[in-house]
């Protein structure tokens, strides 16, 4: 009896302890969750912080030395006369042939005497956090530093910086060159890897019988999805850069200065880095129809075609697209493998067909966070943001197809 | 008698004679279903040409690599210095970097990985991890050329306040590791996950049975249960990390270095790679065979953790589905 | 009797010496039986003795399960269905099915009959044999004024004669039902049965049920199965219903339908 109580007792206080331990634990595992969130946080904030922030802008030429009265009241001939007297005449031609002076509105004028007269240049930026909490000292050492410059709130993320083509200085640098460049080669990673993706999983799933080669090509499917993306870009150095470059280049069209180093050669060192997903999901997804859906068509006589193509791809197209699109999302965001294939670091023409050079939104993500000025951090920030925009608003596309497929189908 | 058997072999060897079966049952030669057959057996096959293509590619201008009369299968292995323009071709320093940054990176994802999975698949309530599971999701899928901004921008600033300027150098493998170990941390929690939720409930119910806590449930039944699955993910992770490139190329710095301090610049293999493919390296030069060679071993060592890997995660699926 | 009925009338299809395999595993051995056209034969038989698989060797449904095979023979209009040259789409058009849990295409109700129709080359103006179709699965009041809306926005009961109806549209000579009736209430499953009799006059029916009174109430022909002591499926008797539940010649199915089984 006594040795009963003693017993209780002492797993009563054990039992305490096992609830305390419980606790802290749950705590630690709750803790380890939340700081992934967290990561998410500081790193988003991170980004806006470098996107955004004081700018401490210098004037080549200060507007009062080229006229009296403040430009916007200028009339379109004294414009042009300003111009014409600060520019040289080659500049000056090569304006007017992309298009002649006079057929510019005032407006017009007066950004162009901005940027090629006035020519505006940043010489010092700040963070937005520094900016906000410490904006006065700014100001004072700006006005100390720079007599003549002046502090204005600049946001490197803005309409010009999407629609401008590259430039070596940060503040007139764009995006629209290696915006083109990425959807190019998604254009060409999804005309190729889509159909073939597709293709294989209906063959592994429809008609494989389980022998020795099929399961190699699922086995050899499954390693090389873990296959390093850098691997796939030595891969297309190998094969689309050097061994086909007379096709990839255009060379066999007379064209081919590119050596290989094209947007055709980028898309099918892609479309070959997801394939392996692609099929992956889309086996995921053909698998997920019911064998009754099947079973209710072999019934009435269909062929195997027939019942793959009216009633199993149609029920799992929902599944094949998203996982397209992740399939997609992965290839948007891949770098390594474009600098293999040879991405150009500075290019200013935007693609005309798959045999450009190219650039591309993470190439000019990772060139310019790797340059030491502080500007070019600031406009890589500035280009994530637009990389990650792009990938949110593809992610919300697929879910909104998939529900609209969804629907029609039920 | 006779006639029977031969009538039998007739009927299954051979498929001549066409009057035999009435023309509604007989068989039709369906050409585009042979012709679509063959199309996506191709499109199967595809997968295996990639294979040989990186095997063969590879292979071959490794061969080339070592044919170099200045390369020796022992220097590339023992040589502490890898300096191809020079003559200098040991792959060590190289991946000791690549080492370190994968050990770092492990130091974060796992722990931290394998917590954020048991709190998921033990604690959570559904609606928690209806919240929680896509922040994750998200996490996985920023690009890795973003997480190599955040390393350089964001860790590296932090830890040369945290350890002092003149010990940290503004590259270094430090903060590649640990960007790296959150980039792999939503792996390792869903694949963790995954094991974990595919243990019965009914060994749960039996461990609450015997009056163990939630902790105890989860630590000492559900984990083990599930181990195979986990060590699987970790194997995984390890194979991530050690093929990620734009981390390191970005925040690990480029030069080899033999070094384990992870204050300081080192160069990674996969870093080296794309620093030399993003100059203009002309063919068969060396530094241009020592990528396919560094990628060999790259591909060789990835390969064999993620087969590892997938026999280790077959076997736990064997058990309990 | 039964030999008497089978000697005025060929059979329309046959199984002789029948087995079917799975890998290494017999699953059903020995089977003879000779089913009378136009006539309903049941196949009955505690669960897991293989009667859903003798059915779908019938039509070479077995085809899709892997690692199935089928020795001895089917005889289909005097060849064997499992010969080299037979092409089992075309015995699937002959033969149509109708499953277990109904499966109407994610389609509309038209499109689901309209289906088969058009995978067997029709072409052109195909309202007139569906509404046919769907009359003779005794559907068409039903859903004559919303033949747009979905297959599956129908009841339980009303997909299982779209599936019927479905089968029908293509035409065939026999019709194969795997236990049409365990999805569905008793109001429902009246109602089908009411159907099969009515389709017997144009179609020969084999149906597989668990349920003995559905064998008794709607079948001429039954044929009892069980599961012989290697496990594999036997069929034990086959004859005309009533003989069958009145008077059995094999302790086994006086068991079974005695209620003594197991």
């Amino acid at each position: 009896m006594n040795e009963y109580t003693d017993l209780a007792g002492e797993s009563n206080t054990n039992l305490q302890k096992r609830h305390r331990d419980s606790k802290i634990w749950r705590t630690i595992f709750y803790a380890s969750t939340a700081a992934a969130i967290i990561i998410l946080a500081i790193l988003i904030l991170s980004i806006v912080n470098q996107a955004f922030g004081l700018v401490v802008l210098k004037n080549t030429v200060e507007p009062e030395k080229i006229s009296s009265v403040p430009l916007e009241q200028l009339s379109s001939q004294d414009l042009i006369k300003i111009l014409k007297k600060n520019l040289t005449s080659n500049r000056y031609k090569t304006i007017d042939r992309d298009m002649p002076f006079t057929a510019r509105s005032q407006a017009d004028l007066v950004d162009l005497v901005i940027a090629e007269v006035v020519k505006p240049t940043v010489v010092d930026s700040y963070h937005l956090d520094v900016s906000i909490l410490h904006r006065n000292e700014i100001m004072a050492r700006a006005a100390e530093k720079y007599p003549n410059g002046h502090v204005e709130f600049h946001s490197w993320l803005n309409p010009e910086f999407i629609t401008r083509s590259m430039s070596s200085t940060p503040e007139l640098a764009g995006v629209r060159t290696a915006i083109f460049g990425s959807l190019w080669i998604i254009l060409i990673t999804v005309l190729v890897a889509f159909p073939t993706g597709v293709g294989a999983a209906i063959y592994l799933e429809e008609y494989a019988a389980s022998n020795r080669i099929n399961k190699i090509i699922q086995t050899n499917i499954d390693n090389l999805a873990g296959v390093p993306s850098i691997i796939y870009g030595i891969l297309g150095l190998a094969i689309f850069v050097r061994g086909l470059g007379y096709f990839t280049g255009g060379g066999f069209l007379g064209s081919g200065e590119t050596g290989g180093r094209t947007i055709l050669s980028a898309g099918l060192t892609m479309a070959l880095l997801i394939l392996p997903i692609l099929i992956i999901n889309a086996q995921e997804a053909i698998r997920a129809v019911p064998r009754s859906l099947r079973e209710a068509s072999y019934g009435l006589g269909a062929t195997k075609w027939q019942t793959i193509w009216h009633h199993v791809l149609p029920s799992a197209l929902p599944g094949i697209l998203t996982g397209t699109i992740l399939a997609i999302s992965r290839a948007i965001g891949e770098t390594a493998p474009l600098i293999l294939v040879g991405a150009s670091s500075f290019i200013n023409r935007d693609p005309s067909s798959v045999f450009s050079r190219f650039t591309a939104l993470p190439i000019q993500i990772y060139n310019w966070t790797t340059r030491p000025q502080d500007e070019f951090r600031n406009i890589a920030a500035a280009a994530i943001l637009v990389l990650l925009v792009l990938l949110l608003s593809l992610n919300a596309f697929a879910i909104l197809m998939r529900n609209r497929f969804t629907r029609r189908i039920s | 008698m006779r006639e029977q058997i031969m009538n039998h072999t007739l009927s299954t060897v051979q498929i001549k004679p066409a009057s035999r079966v009435p023309e509604f049952l007989r068989k039709k030669k369906r050409w585009n279903e042979i012709l679509i057959q063959g199309f996506l057996f191709f499109c199967g096959f595809v997968s295996i040409l990639t294979t040989i293509g990186i095997v063969f590619e590879l292979g071959k201008e490794s061969l080339l690599f070592f044919a170099n009369p200045d390369v020796s299968l022992l220097e590339f292995f023992t040589n502490t210095r890898w300096q191809p323009s020079i003559g200098e071709f040991g792959i060590l320093p190289l991946a000791t970097s690549t080492l370190l940054t994968t050990l770092i990176a492990m130091i974060v994802a796992l722990p931290v990985g394998l917590s954020a999975a048991i709190f998921l698949s033990e604690y959570a309530s559904s609606k928690a991890r209806s919240v929680l599971k896509p922040i994750l999701e998200i996490l996985a899928g920023v690009p890795t050329v973003v997480y190599g901004y955040f390393a350089l921008t964001f860790m590296t600033p932090v830890l040369r306040g945290i350890f002092g300027e003149q010990n940290v150098e503004i590259y270094n493998t430090l903060s590649a590791g640990l960007v790296m170990g959150i980039m792999i941390l939503p792996l390792v929690s869903s694949m963790s996950e995954d094991a974990l939720t595919a243990v019965p409930r009914s060994l749960r119910e039996a461990a609450y049975g015997l009056g163990s806590t939630r902790l105890e449930t989860a630590v000492q039944i559900v984990v083990p249960a599930a181990l195979s699955g986990i060590i699987a993910a970790f194997i995984i992770a390890i194979s991530r990390a050690i093929g990620e490139t734009m981390i390191v190329a970005i925040a690990a710095g480029s030069g080899s270095n033999f070094t384990f301090n992870p204050f300081k610049a080192a160069e990674t293999m996969t870093g080296y790679i794309a620093r030399i493919s993003g100059g203009d390296v002309g063919y068969d030069t060396p530094d241009y065979n020592s990528i396919f060679a560094i990628g060999l071993v790259l591909f060789l060592v990835t390969l064999g953790l993620n087969i590892l890997s997938r026999r280790l995660s077959a076997k736990y699926r064997e058990v309990y589905e | 009797m039964i030999d008497h009925q089978t000697q005025t009338k060929p059979p329309i299809i046959s199984a002789e010496d029948l087995c079917i395999f799975y890998g290494n595993f017999r699953a059903v051995k020995n089977v003879d039986m000779k089913i009378v056209p136009n006539q309903i034969t049941a196949i009955i038989g505690p669960s897991g003795c293989g009667k859903s698989t003798v059915l779908r060797s019938f039509n070479r449904m077995n085809d899709f399960i892997p690692n199935c095979h089928v020795t001895g023979k089917i005889t289909f209009h005097g060849h064997n269905i499992y010969d080299e040259d037979v092409d089992p789409v075309q015995v699937r058009q002959k033969i149509g099915m109708v499953f277990q849990k109904p499966n109407p295409f994610p389609k509309s109700i038209f499109d689901n009959v309209a289906w088969g129709l058009k995978i067997n080359g029709m072409k052109g103006d195909l309202s007139e044999p569906v509404e046919q179709a769907l009359k003779q699965a005794a559907l068409w009041d039903e859903v004559k004024d919303h033949l747009k809306k979905s297959g599956l926005s129908l009841s339980g009961g009303q997909q299982q004669r779209l599936c019927i109806a479905r089968a029908l549209a293509v035409k065939p000579d026999i019709i194969l039902m795997d236990e049409p009736c365990s999805a569905l209430d008793p109001i429902a499953t009246l109602k089908i049965e009411d159907l099969m009799r009515e389709l017997s006059k144009d179609y020969t029916i084999i149906i597989v049920t668990h349920n003995m009174q559905q064998a008794a109430r709607a079948s001429d022909y039954t044929a009892f199965f069980t599961m012989d002591s290697d496990r594999a499926g036997v069929m034990v008797e086959y004859g005309e219903t009533s003989h069958i539940f009145t008077n059995p010649q094999d302790k086994r199915t006086e068991d079974y339908i005695t209620g003594r089984y197991g």
